[in-house]
């Protein structure tokens, strides 16, 4: 119970800080805005995905891609904060009290869980502007948007993990989004994989933000007329390979974050 | 019976360096250690050892009764960390922080509450409670650090250079409250590069180098451990030099040194204060004019020359006598 309880005072305590460093949250709502106007205004109607290539087709196939990308934006934010309490020695103050050893992870990674809701909102509600639809009842848009909570809380322990890996929170930024470009772009989130070369299309089928963004691009109804679903296993299952997916992330960033933790000294 | 902080044979490597090689500590319950010596001497590894934070390589550590490696977390209950840097989130309230530490101590939210507001009113900080810290002075965040030590009263404190980079000011201040708080009963292990400090507020002095206590006793003890007393004569008139020295030559039980530009005479001695008043009445009856004299210990500085051939704060390629035994570097706090 106790550790509930610390991580519960830890995601706190982050969601006070978020609350008095508002344009944290306002940068983080910019980038993928700017990404839903201009990919839907510069890109809309020039890529074709399935067999359509009119830009409402595009627009709706897009979004679950932006909203995929938003939230393993997660990382650099876990990444950064952590980095940051380590470096002005809060880690230690933590790590000198009689709390639950993972608890600090926890509650950071919390934290970040009530961010990414609150991006996704504000992001939805930009994405239903510019003209996306979902064709799907109630239920499985929302069980879309909590595969992607799923999704992104997995992705803020690999930021955990990185924040307690390098020196300054600068390096926990760049590290934590370095990598997600060619993860992000490497995959269904932008173009229809099947377009891609063959090595490429391999690679993008098994890649585990393919499977989410496939999973909500069913669960929201936004799949392109005339679009085939690749053999792959993940994409044949996207729902149950996402869950997966996360689940498997989960489980090993935090056990090597806490087990990192344990051992951390700022 | 072994004291309030105890340890054996602390051994830590870091790669290659051994940053700790067999500190041996005992502090009886009730009273303040120094733990002395430069940066990179091992005062901070210690601190982390002792405090759970650190896992030695070899050795034993027992804290409030608690074996530190067997039992970490009761220790953690039963100790109070204050941290070189003042580890306090600065985007959160002097009140939200204290709260935080009393919740993540195990209070619940009430009590954590009502003893965060205590503590701030105990340590001059009601008027600045409400504001995020990184509003704070340096020895505001200081303050605040050390009241989130303080939390759950616990019996055994550490604290890591607790006055590094304050300002005189700010460090008396600080020293008021650790004396109160020592006075208060609770066993205090305090690092320091200050050896003023030490001198002022431990009961005993560690002297620690290259991970290894190289001194231990009483400040009078380790002064008495660099040799003697000296008596200093400042005459008023130059032309009454000759006949000083040849009072003190008397007296002394070595070499008069003079230094002429400033008519100061110095002369190792031993008999303390009833020789002093000797000295001075010879002198007197001499009709010699002083402008001061005093007797002259050796300071804690003297004694850290003597006993690491380099000076405390001394880095490296500074030669320590372009800084002389007296140099320190003070740090100002962060103007806000």
């Amino acid at each position: 119970m106790s550790a509930m309880n610390d991580s519960l005072v830890i995601a706190h305590r982050n969601l006070i800080r978020m609350g008095r460093i508002p344009e944290m949250l306002v940068f983080g709502l910019l980038q993928p805005i700017m990404f839903v106007v201009l990919f839907t205004y510069v890109f809309g109607g020039s890529i074709r995905v399935g067999s359509s290539i009119s830009p409402q087709a595009y627009r709706e196939f897009l979004m679950a891609g932006i909203f995929a990308q938003t939230v393993t934006f997660a990382t650099a934010g876990a990444g950064a904060g952590i980095a940051d309490d380590m470096h002005k020695g809060l880690i230690d103050r933590f790590r000198s009290l009689p709390m639950a050893r993972g608890a600090v992870l926890t509650g950071r990674t919390l934290a970040d869980l009530v961010q990414t809701a609150l991006t996704l909102i504000v992001l939805a509600i930009v994405a239903v502007i510019v003209g996306w639809r979902t064709h799907e009842n109630f239920g499985k848009v929302l069980a879309g948007f909590g595969l992607l909570l799923l999704f992104g809380y997995a992705f803020s322990w690999i930021g955990a993990l990185i924040g307690l890996s390098v020196r300054t929170p600068e390096a926990a930024t760049s590290g934590g989004l370095i990598w997600l470009f060619p993860l992000t772009f490497i995959s269904n989130a932008f173009v229809d994989a099947n377009q891609m070369p063959a090595f490429l299309r391999h690679i993008a089928e098994w890649n585990p933000f393919s499977a989410t963004v496939q999973a909500c691009r069913e669960l929201f109804g936004n799949l392109p007329p005339g679009f085939r679903t690749p053999d792959a296993w993940p994409m044949q299952h996207p729902v149950w390979a996402s869950l997966i997916w996360s689940a498997v992330i989960i489980l090993l960033f935090r056990t090597l974050a806490v087990r990192k933790y344990r051992r951390a000294h700022g | 019976m072994p004291g309030a902080i105890y340890a054996e044979g602390l051994v830590k490597h870091f790669g290659d360096v051994k940053a700790l090689d067999g500190v041996d500590l005992d502090v009886p319950e009730g009273t303040v250690l120094g733990l002395l010596g430069p940066n990179g001497a091992g005062k901070t590894t210690t601190v982390r050892c002792l405090t759970t934070l650190l896992r030695p390589d070899r050795g034993t550590a027992i804290v409030a009764g608690i074996d530190v490696l067997k039992h970490p977390d009761a220790v953690r209950r039963s100790v109070g960390l204050s941290g070189q840097f003042a580890a306090v989130d600065e985007y959160l309230t002097g009140r939200e922080n204290l709260q935080m530490v009393g919740q993540l101590y195990q209070m619940r939210a009430k009590a954590a509450k009502q003893r965060a507001a205590e503590l701030l009113e105990q340590f001059h900080l009601t008027d600045a409670a409400d504001r995020p810290t990184k509003t704070y002075s340096g020895g505001m965040r200081r303050r605040l650090d050390l009241a989130a030590a303080l939390v759950v009263r616990p019996p055994v404190m550490f604290m890591d250079e607790p006055t590094t980079g304050l300002d005189p000011r700010n460090r008396q201040q600080l020293w008021d409250v650790i004396k109160q708080l020592v006075s208060g009963g609770t066993t205090l292990l305090l690092t320091t590069q200050y050896l003023e400090e030490a001198d002022h507020l431990a009961h005993d002095i560690c002297v620690v180098d290259h991970g290894r206590v190289i001194a231990r006793g009483t400040s009078d003890q380790l002064k008495a451990q660099t040799g003697g007393e000296r008596v200093e004569v400042v005459v008023r008139d130059r032309g009454h030099i000759t006949a000083a020295v040849e009072v003190l030559s008397g007296f002394g039980k070595g070499e008069t040194t003079v230094e002429e530009h400033t008519r100061k005479l110095t002369v190792p001695v031993s008999g303390g204060a009833k020789l002093l008043a000797e000295v001075i009445r010879e002198l007197d009856s001499r009709d010699i004019e002083m402008d001061d004299v005093g007797l002259r210990r050796p300071t804690l500085d003297d004694v850290f020359l003597s006993l690491t051939g380099h000076l405390a704060e001394e880095k490296p390629g500074e030669s320590s006598e372009a800084e002389g035994p007296k140099a320190r570097k003070h740090t100002k706090e962060p103007a806000q």
